[in-house]
């Protein structure tokens, strides 16, 4: 089965380590979800998953190859990224940047055929996008455009899919949208998904497992109700949540609570 | 459920109209060839001695194989046209079409639409290089002038991408002001030079306000290979130049060797910027109006912009060219003014404009 291994890898850029010996493994049709407070190094690792950036030691493996030895095209076959805050040129139209999804399969010199036109048309209608098709970027909304980056990655046919904090600029329901889809994918076309979250809840709710960076380094990680506990968010995060089940699936959620009411929490937990 | 149909992707479905709008855009291609062709003939008749078209037209049918055409004209017209004229247009054409291409390679390379050989340095360094040839031994000359021009333009390029660049990108603002102060002092040199070395460079002020009025046959048949081979390495890399303008992190995770293509552009478009400076002085903004309106009227696409503003440049500065020789014949005025006349106020229009995004 096509796995995605990383063996005891340290990132980071020029002298300064970023994270340190970081070893964890994702297989197809299940999320693995990355959390962990800014700047514990989430999408350092996207980075060095897709080659920005190289291993200061360690090795970065798809199927037991190492990506260091791997061609960028042959790469980007295989692994897709929906960057965080992406630069996408305003005068292009929709489809047009999601047509820049087939560069991979595509070499240098070919244009694309009727088999590449029809998988970014599908890759939109997957993606909900093909209303605005012929709409240039520049009048899109935020999510809009995060949709379209989606329908661009999976233009690219690749195996392994991975989020940098997908939900980060949509409303309540596109992030549940989004995630939605990116599990259907998971599930029903066999991808790996990774996806680094800043939101506690959807990450209970939607990854089958977790990873918790902390300074760097993976604190913990397993299942959901593994790793999301008000202890471990105490020491991770330095924040003092209210961690219950979730009514209907009994996943772990989160609920934050204001200063004003911190000594309630504190009566009610111990 | 939209995943149904992601599965069977191969397999296009009959009579789905996909919007890449090619033939639209061909036909603009063809009409812009058409414009050239006409634009050609047309200015060719306009001059100190204006040759009637029918008269131009039975010249051209003469030097056909197998069409016999008895000459009815003085053989004067045929040295006007084919020694005087068809040169200087041709010279004009080339350089218009290599400026605007390099206009359109340098914006789509910087991700920045004011960048123009002229208004980044880049054509300064040209000329700077080219006067430095020109005080070398003549016998030098022929192969260190392009050179010198090349070298000179490559260096300029390169102070101001690192001058002008702001962590990962290249905000216009830098950009221009590097740009604009880089050319000034490049600029300053040259004219120092050419004063200092008094007689030598003489007629070298007029060349460097950029015009056409020397052209003769062997700087069209210098210029070619260089516009020929830079435009063309340029049009290949058509596609590539439409993901980069992405952000680079994005064109690499797409797969494509960033540096390498960003290489390659740049060395092809300050090639045939160079060989258009050294052979006709400094000519701005035709590398910022043509990829501008281009741009404006048929999208952003590269695989089109950069045919259409080869075709769009070469017309423009034909017409610019026949309006420097005609408007206070018999003196001629530099092409480079009246480019600048023309591109100046606009290149302010889009300076206003950027509020909304232009690009």
């Amino acid at each position: 089965m096509f796995n995605l291994r990383l063996h005891e890898v340290s990132l980071g850029y020029g002298e300064r380590t970023v994270l340190h010996d970081i070893s964890l493994e994702a297989k197809p049709e299940e999320m693995l979800g990355i959390i962990g407070p800014n700047g514990s190094g989430k999408s350092t690792l996207i980075r060095g998953i897709t080659r920005l950036i190289s291993p200061n030691s360690g090795q970065i493996l798809l199927d037991g190859h190492d990506v260091a030895t791997m061609s960028r095209t042959d790469l980007a076959r295989l692994v897709a990224v929906v960057p965080q805050n992406p630069v996408l040129p305003g005068l292009f139209t929709a489809f047009e940047v999601v047509l820049m999804g087939r560069t991979p399969h595509l070499g240098l010199l070919r244009h694309e055929g009727e088999k590449d036109l029809a998988i970014v048309r599908r890759a939109m209608e997957a993606t909900q996008t093909v209303a605005f098709t012929d709409r240039r970027i520049g009048e899109l909304s935020g999510g809009e455009r995060q949709r379209l980056t989606i329908a661009r990655a999976l233009a690219q046919e690749p195996k392994i899919l991975l989020l940098d904090e997908p939900t980060a600029h949509l409303d309540i329901n596109y992030q549940m949208e989004t995630l939605d889809l990116a599990r259907e994918l998971c599930r029903e076309q066999g991808l790996i998904v990774v996806a680094t979250l800043h939101d506690l809840n959807l990450a209970a709710q939607y990854c089958d497992r977790l990873v918790m960076l902390s300074d760097g380094r993976i604190y913990c990680h397993g299942t959901p109700e593994a790793v999301i506990n008000a202890r471990t968010i105490k020491e991770v995060y330095g924040a003092e949540v209210y961690v219950f089940r979730h009514p209907v699936n009994n996943l772990p959620a989160t609920l934050i609570v204001s200063e004003k009411d911190r000594n309630k929490l504190r009566q009610k937990s111990v | 459920m939209p995943l149904e149909l992601l599965k069977d992707a191969t397999a296009p479905k009959a009579g789905t109209t996909y919007p890449l709008h090619w033939r639209g855009r061909l036909y603009a291609i063809v009409g812009l060839v058409l414009l050239l062709g006409v634009v050609v003939l047309v200015t060719s008749a306009i001059g100190s001695t204006d040759i009637p078209l029918s008269t131009l037209c039975q010249v051209l049918l003469a030097k056909l194989p197998l069409i016999d055409v008895k000459p009815t004209w003085a053989i004067s017209v045929e040295t006007i046209f084919f020694d005087i004229r068809l040169p200087r247009l041709l010279l004009a054409g080339l350089v218009g079409a290599a400026l605007a291409v390099a206009g359109v390679t340098y914006q789509g390379l910087f991700r920045n639409p004011l960048a123009d050989p002229y208004l980044i340095g880049v054509a300064q360094g040209a000329a700077l290089g080219a006067v430095v040839g020109f005080l070398l031994p003549t016998s030098w000359q022929a192969a260190s002038v392009p050179l010198l021009a090349f070298a000179g333009a490559l260096l300029a390029v390169m102070v101001v991408y690192s001058i002008a660049r702001v962590g990962k990108t290249l905000p216009m603002t830098t950009l221009i002001l590097a740009g604009v102060a880089l050319g000034a002092f490049l600029a300053a040199i040259t004219s120092y030079l050419m004063i200092a070395s008094g007689e030598k460079l003489h007629g070298i002020i007029f060349w460097l306000l950029g015009t056409f009025s020397l052209t003769s046959w062997w700087q069209v048949t210098m210029v070619i290979p260089y516009v020929l081979v830079g435009t063309i390495i340029i049009w290949l890399h058509a596609r590539p130049l439409n993901v980069m303008q992405l952000d680079e992190e994005q064109a690499q995770q797409l797969g494509m060797n960033v540096e390498q293509i960003k290489l390659i552009l740049l060395v092809a478009a300050t090639l045939i910027t160079a060989a258009a400076v050294c052979f006709c002085g400094i000519i701005g903004f035709v590398g910022i109006i043509i990829p501008h309106a281009v741009r404006l009227i048929w999208g952003p696409d590269h695989r089109f912009l950069l045919p259409l503003s080869t075709l769009a440049g070469a017309s423009f500065l034909i017409l610019a060219d026949t309006a420097a020789r005609t408007l206070l014949a018999p003196t001629e005025i530099p092409v480079g003014v009246i480019t600048a006349f023309l591109g100046a106020p606009f290149f302010l229009y889009l300076l206003r404009q950027k509020k909304r995004a232009v690009f």
